[in-house]
């Protein structure tokens, strides 16, 4: 259980997706202009990070891992490869079923959210969960954890970014700075508050 | 070579940078950075996958429904990368290592697509390779850039090389910790933003909203 914990505690704050590793950067940047909607699609990818992480895992561990292939009597057969395409492939896959199921049963939530689901699918911090996990050979409940976790980090970093644009908007910038240089600054002092985290021991 | 190949390769370097001015690609901009060697492979992965997935994708599409043309241009970019991928692993294999999931990535990187839709769905192949490989040099460059500072600063060399000889080594130089880490990256991107549009004051966004000065006294009523 703690091992849990400490994985969920790092995935957010030490080895928060969009501040340590830089992932999901060009939406971070243009969609953090209002808390409200940067708050929306914060809650779109940890809904999708939450889903595709554990199915990825799913698919590795059962078809394309070295030797997976064995619980159908095939052995030596390494799939990896193939792994950046199904990833893709699942990811892309499961937005649209998110997409349509919400436009079906929760028109309400489907309004809030919907506009934000087609940019998921090319949002680096999805694509990147699941190849770290891939990459760290977590196990099924590891990758339920991480998705969260992670997705959870990313929404937390675009929210608190937004908040700060917004109060941004009353400061004398200098013109050359304005918009997206004051925000790349902005952004390396909060990723240097997230350093912070990165002594902790769980 | 004539006039509209040059725009199309050297447009991007400066005046229309996908860095900073349209902001793709930046998530492997900042984060392959803290070395030169890694940022150069980088590059150069990212330019050739560019190029070359702008040609095909152009190539094949008079043939491609518009609704389904995001699958077929992920696909087409998905196994460029794999290629990427298993190229670097058997040639490279320690900077692949260290790249670790940023070529798998590519296939995300804004750039990639951005180029597919915005250029190569209405080109011919020919050009849209082109333009790939301006944009990836667009892309290089920054990369180079920060990469240089980073590595100079952060480790006092450059490709191994030795440049600022360190205190440790005899030297003179402390070696600034931070350039190794995520912000600075951030920081120096920022200042390069800053810097060209010193420079190019066309590409300035303007505020949507102006602060008034405060010394007049009737400001804010109308």
């Amino acid at each position: 259980m703690e091992a849990y914990i400490s994985l969920f505690v790092k995935a957010i704050f030490i080895e928060n997706l969009a501040l340590s590793f830089f992932l999901g950067m060009c939406t971070f940047l243009a969609v953090s202009k209002k808390i409200s909607t940067a708050m929306g699609l914060g809650i779109a990818v940890m809904v999708v990070q939450t889903l595709t992480v554990p199915a990825n895992n799913f698919i590795y561990q059962t078809l394309l891992k070295e030797d997976a292939l064995a619980w159908l009597g095939v052995t030596g057969v390494d799939l990896s490869f193939l792994s950046l395409l199904s990833c893709i492939g699942m990811i892309a896959a499961i937005v649209q079923i998110l997409e349509m199921t919400l436009d079906k049963f929760f028109p309400a939530l489907y309004n809030a959210l919907g506009i934000f689901l087609p940019l998921i699918t090319v949002n680096c911090a999805i694509l990147a969960g699941s190849l770290f996990m891939i990459e760290r050979d977590y196990n099924f409940s590891e990758s339920v954890v991480y998705g969260v976790g992670s997705g959870f980090g990313w929404a937390l970093a675009i929210t608190v970014m937004a908040g700060v644009r917004e109060k941004l908007k009353y400061s004398d910038i200098p013109t050359a700075l304005q918009g997206l240089g004051i925000t790349f600054i902005t952004a390396g002092l909060m990723s240097l508050g997230f350093m912070a985290f990165s002594g902790i021991q769980l | 070579m004539d006039k509209e190949t040059k725009k199309v390769l050297f447009e991007p370097l400066v005046d229309n940078n996908p860095i900073t001015l349209q902001v793709l690609g930046v998530c492997s901009a900042l984060a392959v950075t803290s070395q030169m060697s890694t940022s150069l492979i980088m590059a150069l992965a990212l330019t050739s996958v560019t190029a070359c997935s702008s040609a095909a994708i152009s190539a094949v599409r008079q043939h491609t429904p518009s609704s389904i043309r995001i699958i077929v241009q992920m696909i087409i970019i998905a196994s460029l990368v794999i290629v990427v991928d298993q190229l670097l692993k058997a040639f490279a294999f320690d900077v692949s290592k260290k790249l670790s999931v940023f070529v798998g990535l590519i296939i995300t990187n804004c750039i990639v697509m951005g180029r597919a839709e915005a250029y190569a769905m209405k080109n011919p192949p020919l050009q849209s390779f082109l333009d790939g490989i301006g944009n990836g040099m667009g892309y290089s460059l920054i990369l180079i850039m920060v990469a240089a500072f980073r590595e100079t600063l952060g480790s006092g060399k450059l490709l191994g090389f030795e440049v600022l000889p360190l205190v440790k080594d005899g030297g003179w130089y402390i070696p600034n910790g931070l350039m190794l880490l995520p912000p600075s990256a951030f920081f120096i991107i920022g200042l390069i933003i800053w810097g060209f549009r010193t420079w190019k004051p066309n590409q300035v966004e303007r505020n949507e909203f102006k602060i008034m000065s405060i010394s007049h006294g009737e400001g804010g009523h109308h």
